[in-house]
């Protein structure tokens, strides 16, 4: 909403300069979003007329003018703009005047004396661009401040208004609060009523009376739609963001702005028998003002008359039935629309109007007929004619209730934490001027028929606050029970996980979570990824499953930029539909945190010789990741991974991730260089831990031996010890695999795993007969179940 | 007894002649070994009378302890010669850089999150979360946000297909409600609902994107309710944080009037920095205001027993403000030159 301040100041002014009263607005909740001049600081420059114009004797581009600026005498000016002509009026800069700092003095311009500027209006700041002088009106006063005669003294508000505040989409409005929130005298514009001078009229028929329960409408004849609009009109529509279009069309806008009724004028010559607000007929169409043929939503409602649809109600008018400059008889509407007939309508067909604009967010409903009889005056007083009586067709039970809403002092101080008095309170209703009734402590208020948004105690409350400014309420330090939060040992929060894998040498990422479809199907084999209805961008489309394609594509792009060696990791949902899913029925919505390794395993650096990241670096950081808890591994095959190097993770017997290689066929598409490699995990399984129990320390010396076990090639590792440490009694602490060898002395197809064992007894020394028998069971055990061979 | 003096300096000459260990104990032998010269001299004693025995004895001991301690002087000094050898041989071109892995950060918002999050623990904020494809009763509904509200067009809401009812959630708002309803669930066989406090990061999305705004965005909801919670404690624990957030005492905070759905009163943040490019400029940093009756009955709590009030803010912004980084993008774009900065 963009307003001149000279105009509310025609309705109330404050003893505020201009930044007060934009600061008053903003901190009253009507934000000022920009408070500009309408011109720039300039003096000195009056209106002047060129009596000659002559070409200048050596410059083709200047012409030397005599002009009157009501100085007594003629000025000679040399002037450069190609529409100096004689007989125009224009502004002119005199010697001594200050256009923005920029000085006018008496001067020679290639020889020829020149005593002032003709000016242009970006000159003087009046407009962004202009081509040539500034072109006054041909009644301008000769000699007359500038500033004056154009009223540039003046400052643009522009307010980003809340959907809430309807009531401030016009000058009134704006005005109404202004007085409110400083006490000034309020002097709106008066709405006399006109009478009529025939009795030609229209009948209304209100067929959806919820939709639109009242509609003004008046016939005014004999009008001359051709008839110069005011500049005063003018200017004001300007300064409101509005193109002056015509007289009659001018009007309607104008007393929109004025007093936030949105008007509409027919040619009465159009229209055929009475004016019906109703709902659409199937199929039936509308060819409105912008051109624009629509076919109305059932619940669209509309404006007829008996033989067509007219206009869309409350949002735009009809191409064939509206006034030209042809029109001699108008008929002029004047109605209220419920917000929740109009709310949405005008989107759906991809505009929008300032009419919607107002109607759904709630437009006076007792102002249609003041409105009728101000736009009424104003085009009698512009265009002339004979105005008929105003119908006017209402059900009242239909208007929007005004319910008397209590409000209790008590509930104030405790809401605000301020404690203001009984009669604090009602000063300030009295000046929000609100219906009040005190009940003892409390007050019972009805909203005017203006305010849409004043419904419940809180509303009101909102307006006491507003009116002490929320600058006077208190900034208390926080006061309240103080408990302990439950801080589980066993669970690590995720800013704990991820310090962990940063402290890896892992970077966090953070991706978008839609992506390229394409991501979908490779990464993850997802052909029924959860679509986007309305993408921004068809790389965006689609929900991610799993966050590899992010990682991948961070890889890819860092790579770009010469970083080869990239290790980064990311934290984020990932979606799939799911008949079980929860909390949001049919999506199942994890979160998973996912790490990406490609390029050097090491940074490169001195003394040692670079390699690059394989599987088994990551899968240290990732049981790292786990620790204390440890994970199983099993071979998996999964779209986005190298099938002989890639794993499914396995935490107490659940499946809680994936980790591998790159798929070399991504790894080229993707042009990666090295193959990276990759993990996915549960976020929820890295976040149980748990508590530490204490296990006796022995005071005895531990014994070692090592066991050497020959297996097929494609044997698993820790299955063989798994079955080792299922065998074994409880004097053996633990057993580790140290070695793996292939090669001479070992037969083709079958590999070496060398596992040391630690034995060790809390209450005594172990005899050498207690650790042989381990190590023949162990021995057995692997020959006889698990495939294994004693390494000769 | 010229004889022994003679010997002891001689042994000294010797001694100090070796140039390592082995010779020093060839140079040893020739004096203390067993034909050394002072051995030999002991033998000798034998043939002396008693007294004279007992006084050349005497002599000699003295002569061979002289020569000991020698012996025991230069030993040390070779050792300790070895040693500053072997050290100096040892040592390093200590400016070389340390060796073995680098290290990873957090990302900046994240870091920025961290931050909010210890900041709201130390006055017994609880953090939750909650789905990002959320439904429409919690994301506007409950929200007090009805169907063709006016406000619902301020969101502009990434939808899906063949998702009746549901959507991207457009803030963390709806996560209030999830919030409310596990507390009163909780507490619901108590007498008395302890307080809640709660807040709630996450990403969110809007259909949006140029420089200031990204489809894809970061939220903290912030949540108390109890049963004497104001506007003034609102105001209270906003500018703390924000105070605390900035480490700068002398950060203006703003409350001004504004109009959310699910909160009245209601009101927009804004703070001013007393330092920096920024300095005395008014910054739009979050939306706050009472919760709104319709949301606590929603969330199933009494607004006649309870008030609370709730705050949203944007931690994107409170990164750049923080660091000074000027484009939004940069946040969402994985380049390892910008998130290394921040580390």
């Amino acid at each position: 909403m963009q307003f001149s301040e000279l105009w509310l100041r025609s309705f109330v002014s404050p003893d505020l300069d201009s930044d007060a009263l934009g600061h008053l607005l903003t901190m009253a909740g009507l934000e000022v979003e920009e408070q500009d001049g309408v011109a720039a600081v300039f003096s000195k420059v009056v209106v002047a007329q060129i009596v000659e114009a002559e070409k200048h004797p050596n410059a083709d581009k200047l012409r030397v003018c005599k002009v009157d600026a009501g100085q007594g005498e003629l000025l000679q000016i040399v002037c450069g703009a190609p529409n100096a002509a004689v007989g125009i009026r224009i502004p002119c800069a005199l010697v001594g005047a200050d256009l923005a700092g920029f000085g006018i003095k008496a001067a020679k311009l290639r020889g020829v004396e020149s005593f002032g500027m003709l000016c242009s209006a970006k000159e003087l700041g009046i407009s962004e661009e202009s081509s040539g002088l500034l072109i006054l009106p041909e009644d301008a006063p000769i000699g007359t401040d500038l500033r004056e005669y154009l009223a540039l003294n003046d400052t643009l508000f522009t307010i980003k208004l809340t959907p809430n505040r309807a009531d401030c989409l016009s000058l009134t409005g704006i005005a109404r609060e202004v007085a409110a929130l400083t006490g000034s005298p309020l002097s709106l514009p008066a709405c006399d009523p006109v009478a009529a001078t025939h009795d030609a009229t229209r009948a209304i028929v209100l067929d959806a009376p919820e939709a639109c329960p009242r509609y003004c409408g008046r016939i005014v004849r004999g009008v001359d739609a051709r008839a110069a609009t005011p500049e005063w009109m003018k200017q004001r529509l300007a300064r409101s963001g509005i193109r002056s279009i015509s007289a009659l069309v001018d009007v309607t806008n104008y007393v929109m702005l004025e007093l936030g009724q949105p008007l509409h004028a027919f040619d009465e010559a159009k229209l055929n028998g009475a004016i019906h607000v109703r709902f659409p007929a199937a199929g039936e169409q509308v060819l409105l003002l912008n051109g624009q043929t629509v076919t109305p939503a059932a619940d669209t409602l509309l404006i007829a008359d008996e033989s067509r649809a007219l206009a869309m109600a409350g949002v735009m008018g009809g191409e064939d039935s509206g006034i030209t400059l042809d029109t001699t008889d108008l008929f002029l509407e004047s109605a209220f629309f419920a917000p929740d007939a109009i709310a949405g309508r005008a989107r759906a067909h991809g505009f929008s109007s300032d009419a919607s604009y107002r109607f759904e967010r709630g437009v006076d409903f007792a102002l249609a007929g003041q409105a009728i009889e101000r736009a009424t005056r104003l085009i009698l007083d512009i265009c002339g004619g004979q105005p008929g009586p105003v119908v006017e067709s209402v059900e009242p039970a239909k208007l929007p209730a005004r319910a008397p809403i209590r409000l209790r002092a008590a509930r104030v101080r405790r809401v605000l934490g301020i404690a203001l008095s009984a009669d604090a309170v009602a000063e300030m209703f009295v000046r929000l001027n609100l219906d009040v009734v005190r009940d003892g402590e409390d007050f019972v208020v009805t909203p005017p028929s203006y305010r849409f948004d004043l419904e419940i105690e809180e509303d009101l409350i909102e307006e006491i606050a507003r009116l002490h400014g929320y600058d006077n309420i208190p900034v208390l330090a926080p006061r309240g029970p103080i408990s302990m939060l439950p801080r589980p040992e066993a669970r690590r929060d995720a800013m704990f996980v991820r310090r962990l894998v940063a402290g890896r040498e892992f970077q966090e990422v953070i991706n978008f979570a839609f992506v390229e479809e394409a991501w979908e199907k490779d990464f993850a084999g997802n052909t029924d990824p959860v679509r986007l209805a309305n993408p921004i961008a068809s790389q965006m489309s689609v929900m991610r499953s799993t966050l590899i394609g992010g990682l991948v594509a961070n890889l890819a792009a860092n790579r770009k930029r010469q970083t080869n060696r990239v290790r980064v990791f990311e934290i984020g949902r990932c979606f799939t539909r799911s008949v079980s899913g929860q909390p949001v029925d049919g999506f199942h919505q994890p979160i998973r945190l996912a790490a990406l390794a490609g390029g050097l395993a090491r940074p490169e650096q001195w003394g040692e010789a670079g390699r690059n990241v394989d599987f088994f670096d990551l899968k240290a950081d990732l049981e790292a990741l786990l620790f204390p808890r440890v994970a199983e591994f099993e071979r998996v095959v999964h779209p986005a991974l190298h099938p002989g190097r890639s794993a499914r993770v396995i935490l107490d017997g659940k499946c809680i991730g994936f980790i591998g290689e790159l798929h070399p066929v991504w790894v080229q598409r993707y042009e990666l260089g090295n193959a990276p490699v990759v993990f996915e995990i549960e976020l929820d399984a890295l976040l149980e831990t748990v508590t530490p129990a204490y296990r006796e320390v022995s005071r005895f010396p531990a014994v070692t031996r090592d066991l050497a076990l020959v297996v097929d090639q494609d044997a698993a590792a820790a299955q063989l010890l798994k079955g080792l440490q299922s065998v074994a009694p409880g004097i053996v602490q633990r057993i580790e695999l140290f070695d793996q060898y292939q090669g001479k002395g070992i037969e083709q197809n079958r590999k070496s795993l060398a596992f040391r064992v630690v034995m060790q007894e809390t209450q005594k020394t172990l005899e050498d007969a207690e650790v042989d028998a381990v190590m023949t069971a162990l021995t057995r055990h692997a020959e006889e179940n698990l495939g294994a061979k004693l390494r000769a | 007894m010229d004889q022994l003096d003679q010997l002891v300096a001689q042994a000294e000459t010797d001694f100090a002649a070796a140039v390592d260990g082995a010779a020093l104990e060839t140079a040893k032998a020739r004096y203390l070994g067993k034909a050394g010269s002072l051995t030999e001299l002991l033998k000798g004693l034998g043939k002396l009378d008693p007294e004279a025995r007992k006084s050349a004895g005497a002599e000699i001991n003295k002569a061979k302890a002289a020569i000991e301690a020698l012996l025991n002087a230069r030993r040390d000094a070779l050792q300790q010669a070895a040693l500053e050898a072997q050290l100096a041989a040892e040592a390093l071109d200590v400016t070389l850089p340390g060796r073995g892995a680098g290290v990873g950060g957090l990302h900046p918002v994240v870091r920025t999150l961290e931050r909010v999050e210890q900041l709201f623990r130390s006055i017994g904020f609880d953090v939750a979360e909650g789905p990002e494809i959320e439904t429409d009763f919690y994301n506007f509904t409950a929200l007090n946000t009805p169907a063709n509200h006016p406000a619902r067009s301020m969101h502009d809401t990434f939808y899906l297909e063949n998702g009746e009812g549901v959507m991207l959630r457009t803030h963390t708002s709806p996560v209030q409600i999830r919030a409310m309803q596990a507390h009163v669930e909780a507490y619901k066989d108590c007498d008395t609902m302890p307080e809640l406090r709660v807040i709630a990061p996450g990403r969110v999305y809007r259909v949006d994107s140029d420089a200031t705004h990204s489809p894809m965005f970061h939220q903290v909801e912030g949540l108390w309710v109890g049963e004497s919670v104001s506007f003034a404690d609102l105001k209270g624990v906003v500018a703390d944080f924000l105070r605390s957030f900035f480490e700068s005492n002398d950060l203006q905070v703003r409350f001004r009037p504004s109009f959310f759905p699910f909160t009245e009163p209601s009101a927009e943040i804004d703070v001013a920095f007393m330092s920096g490019a920024l300095k005395g400029r008014w910054l739009e940093i979050a939306g706050c205001g009472m919760v709104h009756p319709n949301v606590l009955r929603f969330g199933g709590i009494d607004p006649e027993r309870y008030t609370g009030f709730a705050f949203g803010m944007g931690p994107d912004r409170l990164t750049m403000l923080r660091y000074g980084v000027n484009d939004l993008r940069l946040f969402f774009e994985g380049d390892l030159r910008f998130l290394g900065q921040f580390r």
